[in-house]
């Protein structure tokens, strides 16, 4: 394989070293679980949590004259992906064993693809920002290809003071594996990498995208070199489980490599494992050490095929993407670049803002999103998925607001009473007298009445300010709650001559 | 010796369904010769007396009540290969010691569903690998044939001996057995019985322990052409659990046996006359080509030139699969384990325990094709070579020819221990000459008795035939049968 540098060196991603800069140069490979029912090859269940070996079937356990029959749904999974990746879909791909031995690989080998995969080239366009100046940096990031493949059970070491366990519940589930090309250059441009796959992924509906219950995970290459330089020799980071850990881990593994090279030495070509609580990476073999796979194509298996209507009747029923929701949003809302860049982020609070704007004003609906309820959910450590205030509600309060039945200001109260107690915004409106009256010449007249009928009190408050609130009381009995208490208030002082 | 285990499945039938006979007297029947011959054949090594004699019971109520299916109170054996739920599934391994499986084969499935009754498991090759049955972890199966005059024992060939051999004996009315590269068609033509390997994918492999996927594929040993006609169609069946099974009508077998060859093309491959192949097995071939010409069919010569390469592609290709296929016989779920300090040492513990030395010799055969390095040169040669041996049967069929006549195997049966072969496992190997073509192109492959050696032994010629035309296959063999009749050895046990 010829790799080619699609990227100019850019000197705000360098890393100045001893010896002058360094540009770091990184690859994922992302394994993403395939949300589906059933395994890969076997009908037993995927679901998270269950007991050890709960869900394994003969063919995950690898019984003796056991065969593997492919799952149609995981199929289609990544024919979704490959789509939702722009990438090329190849209508016929293979099923290769790769053979190595392990307590947790029941089969003594796993099925993946190796030289023909079902998805082959495409890209991801991340968004790296905003800077100083708010601005975000598109640059589009190369897919080299995307395989299916089983995963492997789990050994567990702390369970018996000289054994090891087993679990197979995870033994054949499906899992994508998708490989990037070399193009990312910063820690920064790897988590937004990762971050908009796994947003893409979720658009799908192919996978959850949950990396503490491992249903993503990352191998991150790294090498550093020269601006412009050839390509330097990289180390992989094995199976990191997050996105910031992602982040550290090629900030510790770049800083490492420059170090051994300006010291004069050479970099070893290894898999490295990323110790989360030291914050380091550590060697965990040698290329040496590497497997021989010995691939060869899964006799049990015949070549993956399927026809271009396969694929149509697929992609005619794809999810809008975020990179298309957000040009929609920006075109057609009318929304800034900012505020859609946030909203699709995640496609929970898209689905969020997309119910609540639904015939409504979205350039507000947006605003109350982003600056309410994501800074109320934010505040309190909540995410999208587990507010208070659902989508209805927060586009009740915009009725409200648009109907001028509440000022904006009452409208932040009405937020704050909603995310507390719950109920319709309009019925808490209308029984706790939040309406603002409009008409001020109605209001006018009940002050001037109140006032004309009880000149002892009027005397009274002249000399007492504060009982101005006995009046208040009245104008607000006589207009049967209606009037904006504010309104009335000052009114009611203005009438009486007292200042605030 | 009861005259009841003379009777073929088609003849047993007949007399069951005449109310004659019932399946609880045939099969216990067989259970007795089973007892008094199993000592010196070593065909069997489980028999499920109990289980044979209530699946008797059941049959015969099913008769008795007009439900009998197609093999209705049949008593047949079942290779050690094919997985029976709670009974002995061993590959005839040490490596599966104590293994009973919790589920059951297709192909058996399908043999139980239409009524017949398992005697037992059968001796073979250890997981198939073998042409002499001599590899078995249960020692070796004695072929119920013998020079005349002499008492030495030969093999029954392999790695179907134990089916083969009980086929022969009457030990069984007909044998499930499998065929990689002429497991089923060599044995056959050692032991005077007819044996059918059919197209890759018209049975089921699902419960079957895997030798070669590619290769491997389920067929019966009985005792004359109909019998392996009528066991096929109830082996046979598409399955969802296979993926590679084919989905396709089975036809009625037996409806093309004594059919005629009337104007049937049968081609005479020139690449068949081996270097140093005995005249005895070239004139037992031209007596075939008489026959067939007799009966009417046309005989054409053919070439298939990439023949010669056919076996050395194949000792590629099947040990390639096998290494990886037998790599779940790791110690840790089932069958054998052997402690070690770790992990590592657990698994060449019990590997080096559990496999024979032919077994540990494919398995390192097959490791070292498929190594990095030498993959190119080996294994994707190999299926380069397997696709021009497919198209050089493709071309002839294209052609116009039906079947293909050759003989079965080069030699008859050799001596337990011969030791020319123990000596040079490629000796063993060339047993395959004249059957791996079939396994390596997917083709149906029978072969039939057609005469004896000069010492006295059965010989067989095998018929090749088009994808899924299986039954031409049975129609040319019951040809051969016919004009050579049946042939049973002499009871000396």
């Amino acid at each position: 394989m010829t790799i080619v540098d699609t990227r100019t060196p850019d000197p705000k991603r360098f890393i100045p070293g001893a010896t002058g800069d360094w540009e770091v140069v990184i690859g994922m490979e992302v394994h993403a679980q395939v949300t589906s029912k059933s395994k890969l090859f076997s009908g037993a269940s995927t679901e998270f949590g269950k007991a050890p070996n709960a869900n394994v079937s003969l063919v995950d356990a690898a019984m003796p004259g056991m065969l593997p029959v492919i799952n149609e749904e995981c199929v289609k999974q990544a024919v979704r992906t490959g789509l939702g990746l722009k990438a090329q879909i190849n209508k016929r791909s293979i099923f290769d064993r790769k053979n190595y031995f392990y307590p947790d690989l029941p089969q003594g080998y796993q099925i993946s693809q190796f030289k023909d995969p079902i998805v082959g080239e495409g890209k991801i366009v991340i968004s790296v920002g905003p800077d100083r100046k708010g601005e975000f940096e598109d640059i589009e990031i190369g897919i080299e290809r995307l395989h299916l493949e089983q995963d492997a059970g789990k050994s567990m070491h702390d369970q018996h003071p000289t054994m090891s366990y087993v679990d197979l519940n995870r033994s054949g589930v499906a899992l994508m594996e998708i490989v990037s090309k070399p193009d990312l250059r910063s820690s920064d441009e790897a988590k937004a990498y990762l971050t908009k796959l796994r947003t893409i992924l979720r658009y799908l509906g192919t996978c959850d995208g949950n990396m503490d219950e491992g249903s993503m995970r990352a191998d991150v290459n790294v090498s550093v070199r020269k601006p412009g330089g050839d390509f330097g020799t990289r180390c992989e980071i094995k199976n990191v489980n997050s996105i910031r850990f992602v982040g550290q881990s090629i900030e510790y593994e770049a800083r490492r490599q420059i170090a051994i090279l300006e010291e004069g030495g050479s970099i070893d070509q290894e898999t490295r494992l990323f110790d989360p609580g030291k914050g380091e990476t550590r060697s965990m073999r040698s290329k040496e050490d590497a497997h021989d796979y010995r691939y060869f194509p899964d006799p049990d298996l015949l070549p993956l095929e399927f026809d271009d209507a396969f694929i149509e009747e697929l992609a005619a029923h794809l999810p809008e993407l975020p990179d298309d929701k957000k040009a929609r949003l920006i075109e057609t809302v009318g929304l800034s670049v900012y505020d859609a860049s946030i909203l699709v982020s995640d496609k929970a609070i898209a689905d969020y803002f997309e119910r609540a704007a639904k015939g409504r004003d979205g350039k507000l609906v947006a605003n109350w999103v982003i600056n309410d309820l994501l800074g109320a959910l934010n505040k309190a450590g909540q995410s999208i998925e587990e507010t208070p205030v659902s989508p209805d509600q927060l586009g009740g309060i915009v009725d409200l607001i648009k109907a001028e039945v509440i000022s904006g200001k009452i409208a932040k109260d009405l937020f704050e009473i909603v995310w507390n107690e719950g109920g319709d915004p309009a019925a808490i409106v209308e029984e706790r007298g939040m309406k603002q009256v409009t008409d001020t010449g109605a209001i006018e007249k009940a002050v001037d009445e109140i006032i004309a009928a009880n000149p002892d009190q009027v005397e009274k408050a002249k000399a007492k300010p504060s009982l101005a609130g006995w009046f208040v009381g009245q104008v607000m009995k006589a207009t049967g709650g209606k009037a904006n208490p504010q309104a009335v208030n000052a009114l009611v002082k203005a009438k009486l001559g007292l200042e605030d | 010796m009861s005259e009841l285990t003379r009777l073929t499945i088609a003849e047993a039938r007949e007399k069951m369904r005449a109310r004659d006979l019932s399946s609880v007297e045939l099969t216990d029947a067989y259970l007795s010769a089973i007892d008094a011959a199993n000592p010196s054949i070593n065909a069997y090594v489980t028999v499920t007396a109990d289980k044979a004699r209530a699946m008797a019971k059941r049959s015969d109520e099913r008769m008795a009540s007009g439900e009998a299916g197609a093999l209705e109170g049949i008593p047949l054996g079942i290779k050690d290969l094919f997985a029976t739920e709670g009974v002995h599934t061993q590959a005839c391994s040490h490596i599966l010691n104590s293994f009973e499986p919790r589920y059951e084969s297709t192909v058996t499935s399908n043999l139980w569903n239409d009524g017949a009754v398992m005697l037992g498991k059968l001796n073979m090759d250890e997981f198939a690998m073998g042409s002499s049955n001599e590899t078995s972890y249960y020692g070796p199966v004695v072929n119920p044939w013998r020079v005349e005059g002499s008492n030495k024992s030969l093999v029954p060939g392999g790695s179907s001996g134990g089916s083969a051999a009980a086929v022969a004996a009457e030990l069984c009315a007909g044998a499930t057995a499998t065929d990689t590269g002429g497991s089923i068609r060599q044995p056959a033509a050692f032991t005077g019985t007819v044996g059918i390997k059919p197209t890759y994918g018209r049975c089921s492999r699902f419960g079957i322990v895997a030798f070669a996927s590619s290769l491997d594929q389920a067929g019966p040993i009985a005792r004359d052409v109909r019998d392996a006609a009528i066991m096929l169609r109830s082996m046979a069946s598409t399955d969802a659990k296979d993926t590679t099974s084919v989905d396709r009508a089975v036809p009625d077998y037996e409806a093309a046996v004594g059919r005629s060859v009337k104007g049937l093309k049968i081609g005479i491959p020139k690449e068949y006359r081996v270097d140093g192949m005995p005249g005895e097995i070239d004139a037992l071939w031209q007596q075939g080509i008489d026959w067939l010409k007799e009966a009417g069919a046309e005989i054409v010569e053919i070439s298939l030139p990439h023949t010669k390469y056919a076996l050395p592609a194949y000792y590629i290709v099947a040990p390639a699969e096998a290494s990886s296929n037998l790599a779940r016989y790791d110690g840790v779920r089932y069958g054998l384990r052997q402690q070690g300090r770790d992990i590592l040492e657990m698994y060449e513990k019990t590997r080096a325990e559990g496999f024979g030395e032919e077994v540990q010799r494919r398995i390192m055969i097959g490791t070292y094709v498929l190594s990095a390095g030498y993959y190119d040169a080996y294994y994707l040669k190999a299926q380069k070579v397997r696709t021009l041996i497919k198209r050089d049967f493709e071309t002839v069929f294209a052609d116009g020819v039906d079947a293909i006549l050759t003989p079965a195997t080069p030699s008859a049966a050799f001596e337990i221990g011969d030791a020319e072969m123990a000596a040079d496992p490629v000796k063993m190997y060339l047993n395959d000459i004249f059957t791996v073509t079939v396994n390596m192109a997917g083709l149906p492959g029978i072969a039939v008795p057609a005469g004896t050696s000069t010492d006295g032994l059965p010989l067989g010629l095998q018929l090749i035939g088009r994808p899924f035309d299986e039954e031409t296959l049975f129609a040319a063999a019951s040809v051969v049968e016919k004009a050579a009749g049946r042939f049973t050895p002499k009871r000396w046990w």
